[in-house]
């Protein structure tokens, strides 16, 4: 049987030291049996490494980044729509979210497809409400406070306990041991991401996080739990192994069930002596160790896909343990013409 | 005033510095005044060239070349200790 | 032969952390017209700088402000926020579209009684009043909206002298999970300062309490917070219902909802994450509905929204006056726009387009305003197409607090004009004069001689 083909536009195609999970949903999506994929990369920067990538990528445009706003973004994606007649897009940076949750309705009119959670999902996980998230769905979640000033940190410390995480409104962390470096990470990442800072009870345990996808009515379509092995300085994983973890399944349909969940995430959860999980953070898209889902069965972007492109898609019920996936960089060899190329006309 | 005369530079306004590896991009006045340079035009044939082909004043160009001149020095596309000459 | 049109040369480095901006579709779509009239026109007939201001543009935002809560809310009463642009000619737009009037001072109230504003329809808010304000405002049967405990005593006495009541609110600072937290403003609800206010009032016969007042912050891009403060208001209402029998007959929510500027620091522009005014709308009167009123007695819901009907309805029109290399090689670009007369500059990012056709190539550029003074920048970074001295842009959403807040420093203010619905432009403010500010001044004799 013939499978169709069907036209993707992919971003984050960053497969750097701290990736962009572009290329690995690539790889997912040029791996499906369910349709034929060509792939137009998205892509920021004109040494995005998926960009040179032919095998993979059929052919990449530039588009503007989300602080040009959507309106700029709109007008580059039809651009591109007219040349390639994109049939779904999958947005992989966590930055450029809001704007495609904004412009879905838009995109969907010109028949382009997306399978992103609802702006309510998109902000109740944001990790300034994720207290209030843990409440309403019956998650333990560390105990966290919101602060604008240094001073504030003082009210909070009998409750949280030394040492603390010191987070970011979106980005970047740090972990305090004392009042001084508390205010430094608090200067430090306010001036670059803004008020509040939230602090975190810092979690003792080991990290592990499930990637999944959501059908939007409750339904868990996969679910693929890792432990990471190797973590870099950049706290990336490195190497990680597929779990079986029947408690973590558990919480992770719970989860789903409970929000409703669209699209794909990444939890990030902690695992206390007592083996009670916490839920660290949820990313609202495909994490960039995504291949070792595809690797165990659980091909997510080919299931995004179809489920974006309104096809009915069956609940993968199982995956092969066993396996484990080890990261490695590649030095590809690009002509300059390449990059004379993408750096002048936007496009290669 | 000389520019590097290993420099490429295409339609496109893309110009490569094979020496130090740096690429660079221009519009297309300064892929025309680059070309100039490589001719070895002086810095007022460049003025003369530009005056007649464009709808602008002399003092315009004249002041927007000297700072395309320094744009270019910073950049090492020509020679930083060869600039009062012409 | 027809000589080409002139750009300056331009070479950038390519960076591989930085995007190229070259070859993409021009980011810059040049905004040569407002409302039909052309920007060149508008600044060869009444100079540079110049603000200019769109009568349809208001018109439009009153009006879908209005549908906005018409349709969710039985009883709804916009008031214009003087403050926020009292240029009488905005005022009386406004009021023509049915706003009453909101002020915070003498001066302003004097301003909306010369519109032609009947005494019962102004709104008399902030900490400041003077004794003769309040006099005035009591005879004129305003509504009062009580800042502070003096303030109420001071009413209490004039009334009684007048031998009237008067009609009062109180004003009520809450915490509603915003920060900052505006308590300076009225009377706390949740250390009861509030309740007490109330009760002091409601045992007088020289006040009615008619209704109750918050303004929970500015720039708010939280509906939620409003949520909260409708339902706080509500819960005071309640124990007046329950303790005296007495409904109060409005709820005046105040304003503060962010417009489409994009403030300073913010990962993404104000155009993508300001809530509508029906997000607002939804929060608010969901809460009333769903809060103790009976429902055959909703109170009259009141609004003071000023930004967000006003700030697209304005543009500020400026030229080049010079392009300089700065010493680190940034490209600055001088403007005939300062921070003296676009203030809003100090805490938004305002979005400047140029208004007449450029080529996609772009640089990054600083914009400086003409004062010689080192504060005047107007953006800090940029990415402009290649302007020439002369050149003339256009600062979008100005209208709210820089017709106001503007100061006369080192230059004169320059003139406003409004662009009606029939294309037809009307100078609404001229331009300030020399004479205008020496009218004000006065030399003692013994300074008038000096030899040089």
């Amino acid at each position: 049987m013939k499978r169709p083909k069907i036209r993707i536009g992919v971003t984050g195609l960053n497969a750097i030291d701290n990736p962009g999970p572009g290329v690995p949903v690539i790889r997912g999506l040029l791996e499906a049996s369910s349709f034929d994929a060509h792939i137009i990369g998205l892509a920021y920067e004109s040494l995005e490494p998926g960009i040179y990538m032919h095998d993979l990528v059929a052919k990449t445009y530039q588009i503007p980044y989300p602080s040009s706003g959507a309106d700029q973004l709109m007008d580059r994606l039809a651009y591109i729509h007219e040349k390639e007649r994109l049939d779904v897009i999958i947005p992989n940076f966590d930055a450029e979210l809001f704007s495609f949750i904004k412009l879905a309705p838009k995109l969907k009119a010109m028949g382009i497809h997306t399978f992103l959670p609802t702006l309510d999902q998109f902000e109740e996980r944001l990790k300034v409400n994720l207290p209030e998230f843990g409440k309403k769905y019956g998650m333990h979640v560390p105990k966290s406070e919101s602060i604008y000033q240094v001073s504030d940190h003082k009210k909070h410390m009998d409750e949280l306990g030394w040492p603390v995480v010191v987070k970011g409104k979106y980005y970047d962390a740090g972990i305090a041991y004392n009042s001084e470096q508390l205010a430094g990470y608090f200067n430090k990442i306010s001036a670059k991401w803004g008020l509040p800072i939230i602090l975190q009870e810092f979690a003792h345990g080991t990290e592990f996080n499930v990637t999944g996808l959501g059908d939007g009515y409750g339904n868990t379509i996969s679910a693929v739990p890792m432990r990471k092995q190797y973590i870099t300085d950049k706290g990336k994983a490195w190497g990680g192994i597929a779990i079986t973890d029947e408690k973590l399944l558990k919480l992770t349909r719970h989860f789903i069930k409970e929000t409703k969940w669209r699209g794909a995430f990444e939890l990030e959860l902690m695992k206390n002596k007592k083996g009670e999980f916490f839920l660290l953070e949820i990313n609202p898209r495909i994490p960039a160790w995504v291949y070792l889902a595809v690797g165990v069965g659980q091909n997510i972007p080919e299931a995004y896909v179809n489920l974006a492109m309104g096809k009915a898609v069956q609940p993968f019920e199982s995956f092969e343990s066993g396996k484990m996936f080890v990261r490695y960089s590649w030095d590809m060899i690009v002509n300059l013409s390449d990059f004379e190329k993408i750096s002048t006309t936007g496009e290669l | 005033m000389k520019i590097n005369k290993h420099i490429a530079v295409s339609d496109s306004g893309f110009v490569f510095n094979p020496v130090t590896g740096e690429s660079f991009t221009a519009n297309p006045m300064g892929i025309e005044i680059i070309e100039m340079l490589k001719q070895e035009r002086t810095i007022a044939e460049i003025h003369e060239t530009l005056l007649q082909k464009y709808h602008t004043e002399h003092t315009t160009i004249e002041k927007d070349v000297a700072d395309f001149f320094e744009l270019l020095k910073n950049f090492s596309l020509i020679d930083r200790h060869e600039t009062t000459e012409n | 032969m027809e000589k080409l049109r002139y750009e300056r040369p331009l070479i950038k480095r390519l960076e591989g952390h930085m995007p190229s901006k070259f070859g993409m579709r021009t980011d810059y779509t040049p905004k040569t017209h407002i409302d039909g009239v052309a920007v060149a026109e508008l600044i060869s007939q009444h100079g540079s700088p110049l603000f200019v201001i769109s009568e349809r543009q208001i018109r439009e935002n009153m009006r879908r402000a209005r549908k906005a809560f018409e349709t969710r809310y039985p009883r709804v009463q916009f008031a214009w926020s003087y403050k926020t642009n009292y240029m009488d000619a905005v005022c009386s737009t406004f009021h023509q579209e049915g706003s009453w009037a909101e002020v915070v001072s003498g001066f302003e109230y004097q301003k909306a009684l010369n519109n032609g504003v009947d005494g019962s329809k102004i709104i008399f808010n902030g900490p400041d009043k003077t004794d003769s304000d309040l006099d005035l405002a009591i005879g004129k049967n305003s509504l009062i909206h009580i800042d502070h405990l003096d303030e109420l005593y001071t009413i209490q006495e004039l009334a009684k002298k007048q031998g009237v009541t008067a009609r009062v609110a109180i004003r009520v600072n809450m915490d509603t999970g915003i920060y900052p937290m505006w308590d300076r403003f009225g009377f706390n609800y949740e250390n009861g300062q509030a309740w007490t206010a109330i009760n002091k009032i409601m045992q007088s016969d020289a006040m009615e309490l008619v209704g109750l007042h918050t303004h929970i912050g500015t720039f708010m891009l939280s509906p939620n917070a409003y949520a909260t403060a409708a339902y706080k208001l509500a819960e005071l209402a309640r124990n007046v219902r329950l303790k005296y029998n007495h409904e109060v007959s409005y709820i005046d929510m105040g304003g503060g909802f962010a417009s489409t500027n994009t403030l300073k620091g913010a990962y993404l522009p104000g155009s993508d994450v300001s809530p509508s005014i029906n997000e607002f709308a939804e929060a608010i009167t969901t809460a009333l509905i769903n809060s103790d009123f009976p429902q055959n007695k909703l109170p009259l819901l009141i609004l003071e929204t000023g930004r967000a009907l006003i700030d697209d309805a304005a543009y500020l029109l400026g030229s080049v006056i010079t392009n300089k290399r700065l010493s680190d090689g940034r490209r600055s670009t001088i403007l005939d726009v300062g921070v003296n007369i676009l203030f809003t500059s100090f805490w938004y990012d305002h979005k400047i387009t140029p208004a007449q056709p450029f080529t996609q190539y772009t640089e990054d550029t600083v914009l400086y305003g003409p004062l010689c003074m080192n504060i005047d920048v107007v953006r800090e970074n940029i990415n402009l197409p290649l302007l020439n001295k002369g050149d003339q842009v256009v600062i979008h959403n100005v209208g709210a607090y820089n017709m106001t807040q503007w100061m006369q420093f080192i230059t004169l203010r320059p003139k406003i004009v409004m662009i009606d619905l029939n294309h037809q432009v009307h100078v609404i403010r001229e331009n300030e004069t020399l004479q205008n500010l020496l009218e004000l001044e006065r030399v003692p004799d013994h300074l008038k001689k000096f030899d040089l």
